[in-house]
C-alpha cells in the first residue's frame, strides 16, 4: 500500500492541506457540518511546526474581518464555515473583493434558509456565484466532489486568489465534508518569508518598508469617478478569470442522449445513476462544473448540441439551472431535479426524474 | 468486487467506529472505499448509521438506497433497513432488544448473539468488533490481517496495546457464525 494514501473526512483533508500549503492563518468559528476543520487544525498544532496561526474567533463576523486584516498584510489566510455563518461573513467578503485582497473562504453547505438543518445542501449556489454581499463583485467558486478535491482545492483556491488578487471560495456540502475517502495530501511547503511577501505582493501592508510609497488597502473611495475606475479594474480582472479559469469535468457525454449537469456531492450520486442508466440501455452523460464561477457556459452549450435534454440535479429548489438555461438558450429542454432541507437523494431518484420529466424508460434487469 | 454495507444501531454501540475500521482495512488492501456517516444530533442513545462502500474500482456515489449487507444492532434500524437489502443480500443482526424479527425470505438472515458474547468475553468495548468478526466470516471482503494493520494505522500509538483485545473479539465473532 502507498504510505502517502490516507483515509479522512473532507473537512479533515482541508485542515491538513492548509498546513501543508503553508497557509499563514486560519480564523474560524465552529458550526456543523464543518467543525472538523477547526478541530483538526487545533489537533495538528501547526503553530509549532510551520508557524501557522489558528484562532477560534468569537463569531463569523470576527473571523472574516481577521481574514481581511491578515490578507491586507499579504499573508495567505483562510476561514471556513457553513451556510448561516457564511451569510454573516458577506459584508467582509464584499470588502475583501473591493480591496482586491486574496483569501480563501470555505462553505460546507447545510440546508437553509435560516438556521435550517445541519444536513447537506447546495442551496447557497446563488449566494456564492451571484455575490452574496453588496456591489458588483465575483468570487472564484470551486466545487469539490471528493475528499481528494477538498485537499487539492485549498492550494488551487489560494493560488488563484493570489494570482488575481480576489477572494476565492470552496463551495462544498455536508456530504463531502463528513464522508471519508482516500486522499493523497500535497507535499509540505514552507510558509512564505516576509521578503518573499514584499517581493510577490508589492501592494501589501508590510510595515515601514524603505524605498517604497505608502500602501493603502481600503474599499472606500468617495470620489465616484475614481470608484468607477476601480470597478472597471475589477471587471477587467473578472473577464480575465472568465477567459482563463473555467474548469469542468465531462463523463460519458460524447455519445449521450441526455446530459445531467450537477456539481459537488450531487455529481457523485448522478454518476452512479448514469452507470445504472447505461446498464439499462439509456445513454446519459454528466457535465460537472468544477468552477461554479466562472461557469462553464461554453462546455454546456457544446454538449447540448448533441443531446435531447438536460437534467440539472441539485440539492436545492433550482439555482444552477438558471446558468444552464443561459448556456443552452432554450435549444433543448432543461429540467430540474432537486431535494431540499438536508435531504440527499439516492441514484434511483435521479433516474425516476428522467422518467417523470422526459418520459425515459429504463429496462432494468436484475443483476 | 463491490460491497455496499450499512451498519446501524444506537449511538455509542460503536457503529461509526466499526465502519471506520472496516474502511481502514480496505485501505490497507489497496481497495477503494467511502465511509459516509449519518451525522448530527445522533448521540449515545439516539440512532446512528454509516454506509461503507468497498470496491476494486472507483466509487461513484457514497450514498445508495440498497445494500449488499446490513449489520443491524437495534429495532429502529431493523425497521428502517430491512427492506433496503438487495435480494440475495445478507442481514446480520443482534437479537438483543429485538421484538419484531426480520421476515424477508429472499435474503440471507444471520442472527449473531453479540451482546451475550460480549458479556462472556468481559470486554464491553469489544461489542462492535464481535459483529465485525461475524461480518468478515460471512463476507471476507478484507482479511483479519488487513483489519489489524488498519487498526494500527487508525489508532494513535498510545492505544496500540488495545489491538490484541480487538483481535480476540473479532475472532470470537468469527466463531459465532
Amino acid at each position: 500500500m502507498n504510505e502517502d494514501i490516507r483515509l479522512m473526512k473532507g473537512n479533515e483533508a482541508i485542515a491538513h492541506a492548509a498546513v501543508r500549503y503553508g497557509i499563514d492563518g486560519y480564523f474560524g468559528y465552529p458550526i456543523t457540518p464543518q467543525s472538523e476543520v477547526l478541530e483538526t487544525l487545533e489537533a495538528l498544532m501547526p503553530w509549532e511546526t510551520t508557524g501557522m496561526v489558528v484562532l477560534q474567533a468569537e463569531s463569523e463576523i470576527s473571523s472574516i474581518n481577521m481574514v481581511y486584516g491578515g490578507a491586507a498584510t499579504g499573508k495567505a489566510v483562510m476561514t471556513s464555515s457553513s451556510s448561516p455563518g457564511v451569510s454573516l461573513m458577506q459584508e467582509g467578503i464584499s470588502y475583501l473583493a473591493a480591496s482586491e485582497l486574496p483569501a480563501l473562504i470555505i462553505n460546507v453547505m447545510r440546508g437553509g434558509p435560516g438556521l435550517g438543518t445541519i444536513h447537506p445542501s447546495q442551496s447557497d449556489y446563488f449566494q456564492a456565484t451571484k455575490g452574496g454581499g453588496h456591489g458588483d463583485y465575483r468570487l472564484i467558486v470551486l466545487a469539490p466532489s471528493s475528499v481528494q478535491e477538498m485537499a487539492d482545492f485549498v492550494g488551487l483556491g489560494m493560488d488563484l486568489s493570489f494570482k488575481y488578487r480576489t477572494p476565492a471560495m470552496i463551495l462544498a456540502d455536508g456530504v463531502i465534508g463528513q464522508m471519508m475517502e482516500k486522499v493523497v495530501l500535497p507535499e509540505q511547503r514552507p510558509r512564505r518569508s516576509q521578503d518573499e511577501i514584499r517581493r510577490q505582493c508589492p501592494w501589501a501592508l508590510t510595515g515601514k518598508t524603505p524605498n517604497r510609497q505608502r500602501n493603502v488597502v481600503t474599499s472606500l473611495e468617495l470620489d465616484s469617478a475614481l470608484m468607477e475606475k476601480n470597478n472597471e479594474r475589477f471587471q477587467r480582472t473578472y473577464k480575465e478569470i472568465e477567459a482563463n479559469e473555467v474548469r469542468f469535468q465531462a463523463y460519458d457525454t460524447d455519445d449521450a442522449d441526455y446530459i445531467i449537469v450537477a456539481f459537488g456531492s450531487m455529481a457523485r450520486i448522478c454518476q452512479k445513476a448514469v452507470e445504472e442508466a447505461r446498464n439499462a440501455g439509456v445513454k446519459i452523460g454528466i457535465l460537472r462544473p468544477i468552477t461554479l464561477w466562472p461557469f462553464p457556459y461554453k462546455a454546456i452549450e457544446d454538449v447540448a448540441k448533441h443531446a435531447k435534454g438536460i437534467l440539472v440535479a441539485e440539492l436545492n429548489a433550482g439555482q444552477m439551472i438558471e446558468d444552464v438555461r443561459l448556456a443552452v438558450h432554450d435549444s433543448i429542454p432543461v429540467e430540474h431535479f432537486g431535494r431540499m432541507g438536508g435531504i440527499v437523494p439516492n441514484p434511483a431518484e435521479v433516474l425516476n426524474a428522467f422518467t417523470d420529466k422526459f418520459g425515459v424508460k429504463f429496462n432494468f434487469t436484475n443483476d | 468486487m463491490k460491497e455496499e454495507i450499512v451498519i446501524a444501531g444506537f449511538g455509542g454501540q460503536g457503529v461509526l467506529s466499526m465502519g471506520k475500521i472496516l474502511a481502514y482495512a480496505a485501505l490497507m488492501n489497496d481497495l477503494e472505499v467511502t465511509w459516509m456517516p449519518s451525522y448530527g444530533p445522533e448521540q449515545r442513545g439516539g440512532t446512528a448509521n454509516v454506509t461503507v462502500i468497498i470496491s476494486d474500482e472507483a466509487i461513484s456515489s457514497p450514498i445508495v438506497d440498497t445494500y449488499d449487507t446490513a449489520v443491524i444492532l437495534n429495532q429502529q434500524s431493523l425497521n428502517k433497513f430491512e427492506n433496503h437489502i438487495k435480494p440475495g443480500g445478507t442481514l446480520i443482526y443482534d437479537p438483543y432488544g429485538i421484538h419484531h424479527y426480520p421476515s424477508r425470505t429472499d435474503i440471507n438472515i444471520v442472527k449473531v448473539n453479540a451482546m451475550d458474547a460480549t458479556i462472556e468475553l468481559g470486554n464491553a468495548k469489544g461489542y462492535n468488533m464481535i459483529l465485525l468478526g461475524a461480518l468478515l466470516k460471512l463476507k471476507p471482503i478484507v482479511s483479519l490481517d488487513d483489519v489489524l494493520r488498519g487498526l494500527k494505522k487508525a489508532l494513535p500509538e498510545r492505544h496500540h496495546h488495545l489491538i490484541p483485545a480487538n483481535e480476540q473479539a473479532i475472532l470470537k465473532g468469527m466463531s459465532l457464525v
